[in-house]
């Protein structure tokens, strides 16, 4: 029987996707037997990351609106979780409240943000979003006069993790002969929100909505002429981006304990936004796959200081460095090689040449 | 008054320093369309160079103005060259690319500029030997050195030049030309690739001399300085109407003047309740303010929608 | 179409996963000898940000433990009774919190006996959950942030100041010996600068001097003139810098330039050779403070430096001495322990007695340095020079 015969039974399909979930609930087992511990939280951080190049996914590859500022949504959402559930407020709601309510907040800041860019095109959007960003974060970072409500550049510190009742995720707990410590527990939260912000995604490339952006993405004039309520559609995509972006930074504050300005600068954003274009914008498997790249990628290039010792027996470049060069050289690379993205979107293929060089734009 | 005045000299100062290294910027984005993210890191090259062959030089004994003179040569030289294998090596093949394609190559080469310097000069902040005693001048109150003068001139001067170069030169007009339609351009038998080039010439030429006069007048350089310097550079670019050369210029300036009166008097005007350190905030609200009113900056050339 | 994008994020999961495990783990360190019956090979943590912005001070603390160790190694230690070897596993945290708890975990699975680090409070405050956890001892080398040890962790410690011990003493000084009247304040909006900051301007205000001005840049600026204007407008005696070297050396050029006749004061971050040399001749008079004896009159302080220079090809930018100290401490306590075992010597480090390069070391019941002496420096003729040495706890300054 030939690959693609077996692929489109149905029984095999089956299979394999239960094969993949098995795979994916004993990753953390199987990833800390192999690679170690540091591993599983390496992954934990890519789950946070798929959310984050999912929710930019819907901004910068459904709706063609480049956004240079989406860090900002992840810090609102981290802030809003750590101000309710940590001492500095000596407030602790539930995370059951919290966890959607970072989502709302984060929400509401997309349209907020969004709001004034309406009229804005291309590049002048993007400096305007990366303002806000910027803004976003020197206000957490100021926060702390004369009120004292962010804390400032101390951040907030002993922030509450997931828990309910005495059950807290960052002690371990031994379950069936396994060990769950925190980062295997936060594992399965985040892969349920990472699983759940896929489906919201693909369904959403398929609907009315989803439509509409692409809509205004190819075209916003001729898309206007036909009906669509471009603000309207325009402020939901920044919502909706923003919500994935709240979530993801709500999870973070948890996992993490503390959080500071220093974890939302500009570089971030910039990074999200790499991992959505070298995954191939618009398509939901290519922005997955371009988040776990870009996570582990710098992680895996830890390894080049020992690498180096073994082939060539004493560090040429200091590892650090050599690490750095190489990953700018890997995203030159990938782009030179694939410039529409790893796993480009099969509309995009399909459609007139949209968000092209002035070059192509001017030819028409 | 004279603290006033004080604050609008250090502001057009500072500003100027942002309308050179902002020049680059618009000048390839008019005609690529393409941020080049790397710009900020190929100015600081440049100052890094200036300061290898100042302490070079001077060790040697060398006279102050040629030293300058030589050491701005060089730097210029080395940045074009970086200019121009980038563009042939990263964007060109990237021409007919998506448009975000381009803008994350440039990312990546800001990283490869980065740890390359990093590697050269390694990571600590390095001093710029001083070289002339800086003669103090009063103007209206406003005290002043003789370097900060010489930073605003030359930003006039370059833009006035810059000018006058793409209005009456034959490349200056196969520049617009390509910039107004590179296919047509090309059937009109301009060579597209050497006027975007020439671009990058130009371009990096100007931020070498940006970065000689970053390391001149704050007397050090560092790795990373381009980072921060090419995203104000760029916020001045778009504030003007990015892609206009005079544009870039005026951003420059007006953004390093509301820089400075915002330090200078947002605690004055807020009573004290919000400080400096919100001066950041001001100075993006201004350009979202600017740009919610004339969308395509204040000199820019937008007409109509674009998709 | 739906099923064909499932799988495709299916397949792009485990790529992801097959591609994070193309990184081997590390292959064994290489051991200039077999680890013999009688030899103990001892894993010292070093985490600091060895790119990115703040790289310059990383890269220097980890060569302060890269010298401690190399110093260690030969002054063939024994623990226990077995011949010790001492190796250092350095990573780059990059000074980012989320690549602190990473790094973090990354030491622990190496089973190190301890960490100095982080760099910034940043780093330090969430990666300490990580080595409490795996009951691993943590000195951090510079991080200010208070909260750091009052998180109920028995693992972390640090041998710096921190900004309420460091602040109120510089500003006692200003008070006394500077006689100040008017006082300008600037912070560069990090956790250290304005931490220091507001502990000075706390003390001052409680000595009953005017704070003429409060200001704020950040850590990324090198153009200070508005502020700097504005200060000059409320004609200040004296300026107080809450930052490190790299602004504070073209803030002092600055205020030279635009005529401004005020002294300028600043904490340890301020108080290196860097700073003289980017300023120049502006820096004459610049005063600092670091925690501690001065160096040049401590045993090992003189030596530290020169070694230091010799071996790295520059001078010490910042942290280095207190990389090295922690160190020291680490060794000291599992000596007195007679073991390596993070278990056994973890009690020894509260009851540390130590004379580092730094000063006495000694801690307190949350980790923190006893209260040691603070040495005021001031910049003559071109290089730090003592200028006094305030006892801890006492408002008069003392020699």
């Amino acid at each position: 029987m030939s690959f693609s015969a077996l692929i489109s039974n149905p029984r095999w399909r089956r299979t394999a996707w239960i094969v993949i979930a098995l795979l994916l609930l004993a990753a953390p087992f199987l990833i800390e037997a192999t690679l170690g511990r540091s591993w599983v939280r390496i992954t934990d951080v890519a789950l946070l990351f798929i959310m984050l190049a999912l929710g930019l996914n819907i901004v910068v590859g459904f709706a063609g609106l480049l956004d240079l500022g989406y860090i900002a949504f992840f810090a609102v959402g981290a802030y809003s979780y750590a101000l309710l559930a940590s001492p500095q407020l000596g407030i602790h709601w539930p995370f059951l409240l919290l966890l959607p309510l970072g989502a709302a907040v984060a929400a509401l800041f997309g349209i907020l943000l969004g709001a004034p860019t309406l009229r804005l095109r291309g590049d002048y959007l993007a400096i305007v979003t990366l303002g806000f960003g910027e803004i976003i974060r020197v206000f957490l970072n100021n926060l702390n006069r004369p009120v004292n409500i962010t804390n400032g550049p101390q951040g907030i510190t002993l922030i509450d993790p997931l828990q309910m009742g005495g059950f807290s995720l960052s002690q371990s707990h031994s379950f069936a002969g396994l060990t769950f410590s925190p980062v295997h527990s936060y594992y399965f939260v985040f892969l349920a929100c990472a699983v759940l912000s896929i489906v919201i995604s693909l369904r959403l490339e398929n609907s009315r909505v989803g439509r509409a952006w692409m809509a205004i993405r190819d075209d916003e004039l001729a898309a206007s002429a036909m009906g669509i309520n471009t603000r309207n559609v325009k402020l939901l995509a920044f919502a909706m981006g923003a919500t994935f972006g709240g979530l993801a930074g709500a999870l973070f504050a948890s996992f993490q304990g503390f959080i500071s300005p220093e974890s939302f600068h500009l570089i971030d954003s910039i990074m999200v936004l790499c991992m959505v274009v070298l995954g191939g914008m618009g398509n939901v498997a290519g922005v997955v796959l371009g988040a776990v790249l870009l996570t582990a990628l710098p992680e895996a290039l830890r390894y080049i200081g020992p690498l180096q010792q073994s082939w060539f027996g004493e560090i040429l470049v200091e590892p650090s460095d050599a690490r750095m060069l190489l990953f700018g050289l890997a995203l030159v690379l990938m782009m030179l090689l694939r410039p529409s993205g790893i796993l480009p979107s099969r509309r995009r293929r399909m459609t007139l040449p949209s968000l092209t060089t002035k070059a192509t734009r001017a030819a028409g | 008054m004279e603290i006033f005045a004080q604050q609008l000299v250090n502001g057009l100062v500072l500003g100027s320093i942002y309308a050179l290294v902002a020049l680059g910027y618009t000048m390839v984005y008019g005609i690529l369309g393409l941020i080049n993210f790397a710009h900020g890191d190929i100015t600081m090259i440049g100052a890094l160079v200036s300061i290898t062959v100042v302490q070079l030089l001077a060790a040697a004994g060398m006279p102050a103005a040629v030293t300058l003179v030589l050491a701005g040569g060089v730097a210029m030289v080395v940045c074009v060259i970086l200019g121009v294998s980038i563009e042939r090596v990263a964007y060109r093949p990237l021409r007919r690319a998506p448009r975000l394609a381009p803008l994350i190559t440039a990312i990546g080469i800001s990283i490869l500029l980065q740890y390359s310097a990093a590697l050269i000069w390694g990571k600590q902040y390095i001093a710029m030997p001083e070289l002339i005693e800086p003669t103090r001048i009063s103007i209206a109150g406003a005290q002043l050195t003789d370097l900060q003068v010489v930073i605003f001139l030359l930003a006039c001067l370059i833009m006035a030049s810059l000018l006058w170069f793409i209005k009456t030169s034959r490349m200056g007009r196969a520049m617009r030309a390509t910039e107004q339609n590179p296919d047509v351009a090309g059937l009109m038998g301009v060579n597209t690739n050497t006027v975007i080039a020439f671009t990058f010439v130009l371009g990096s030429a100007i931020g070498a001399i940006a970065g000689l006069m970053v390391v001149l007048y704050y007397g050090l350089g560092h790795y990373f300085m381009g980072f921060m310097l090419g995203l104000k550079a760029f916020t001045a670019a778009v504030l003007g109407g990015i892609g206009n050369v005079a544009g870039a210029v005026l951003g420059g300036l007006l953004l390093g003047v509301i820089e400075s009166l915002a330090s200078g008097y947002i605690g004055d005007l807020t009573g004290g309740v919000l400080g400096s350190n919100y001066r950041d905030i001001f100075a993006f609200l201004v350009l979202v303010l600017v740009l919610v009113l004339k969308p395509s900056g204040l000199m820019g050339q937008h007409s109509g929608d674009r998709a | 179409m739906q099923m064909h994008t499932l799988r495709h994020t299916a397949a792009a999961l485990i790529a992801g996963a097959l591609i994070a495990g193309c990184g081997q783990d590390a292959p064994a360190p290489k051991a200039a000898a077999p680890a013999a019956p009688q030899m103990l090979t001892v894993k010292i943590g070093s985490a600091s940000p060895l790119t990115g912005p703040q790289a310059h001070i990383g890269v220097d603390i980890r060569n302060g433990v890269q010298l401690a160790i190399e110093d260690a190694n030969a002054a063939n230690i024994e623990i226990g009774g077995k011949k010790a070897r001492f190796e250092m596993v350095a990573e780059d945290d990059e000074a980012n919190p989320t690549k602190a708890t990473t790094v973090a975990q990354k030491l622990v699975d190496a089973k190190v006996a301890a960490v100095v680090g982080h760099f910034n409070s940043g780093a330090s405050i969430p990666a300490s959950k990580i080595y409490s956890d795996a009951g691993i001892p943590q000195i951090s080398p510079s991080s200010t942030n208070p909260k750091y040890t009052q998180q109920g962790f028995k693992t972390t410690f640090r041998v710096v100041a921190h900004d309420d011990q460091q602040g109120p003493t510089l500003a006692r000084f200003a008070a006394k010996t500077l006689q100040a009247k008017r006082v300008a304040v600037i912070d560069d909006s990090t956790a250290y600068g304005q931490g220091l900051a507001d502990a000075f301007e706390k003390t001052i205000k409680e000595q009953n001097i005017e704070v003429v001005a409060r200001e704020h840049t950040t850590d990324k600026d090198t153009d200070f003139r508005a502020i700097l204007t504005k200060i000059k407008g409320n004609k200040p005696d004296l300026i107080m810098f809450g930052g490190i070297d790299p602004q504070a050396a073209p803030m002092i050029k600055q205020m030279k330039e635009l005529g401004i006749k005020a002294g300028f004061i600043g904490g340890d971050g301020m108080q290196t050779p860097n700073f003289i040399k980017i300023a120049g001749d502006a820096s004459d008079g610049a005063m600092a403070s670091i925690p501690g004896l001065p160096k040049e009159q401590m045993p090992g302080g003189k030596e530290f430096l020169e070694k230091y220079k010799a071996k790295f090809g520059q001078e010490v930018e910042l942290f280095a001495p207190m990389g090295y100290d922690a160190v020291m401490v680490f060794i000291d306590a599992m000596k007195r322990a007679g073991s390596a075992d993070p278990a056994k010597f973890l009690p020894e480090i509260g009851k540390t007695n130590y004379q580092g390069v730094i000063g006495p070391i000694a801690f307190d019941d949350k980790g923190d340095l006893v209260n040691g002496p603070i040495t005021i420096y001031v910049v003559k003729d071109g290089a730090w020079k003592p200028l006094e040495t305030v006892k801890p706890d006492t408002a008069a300054a003392g020699k």
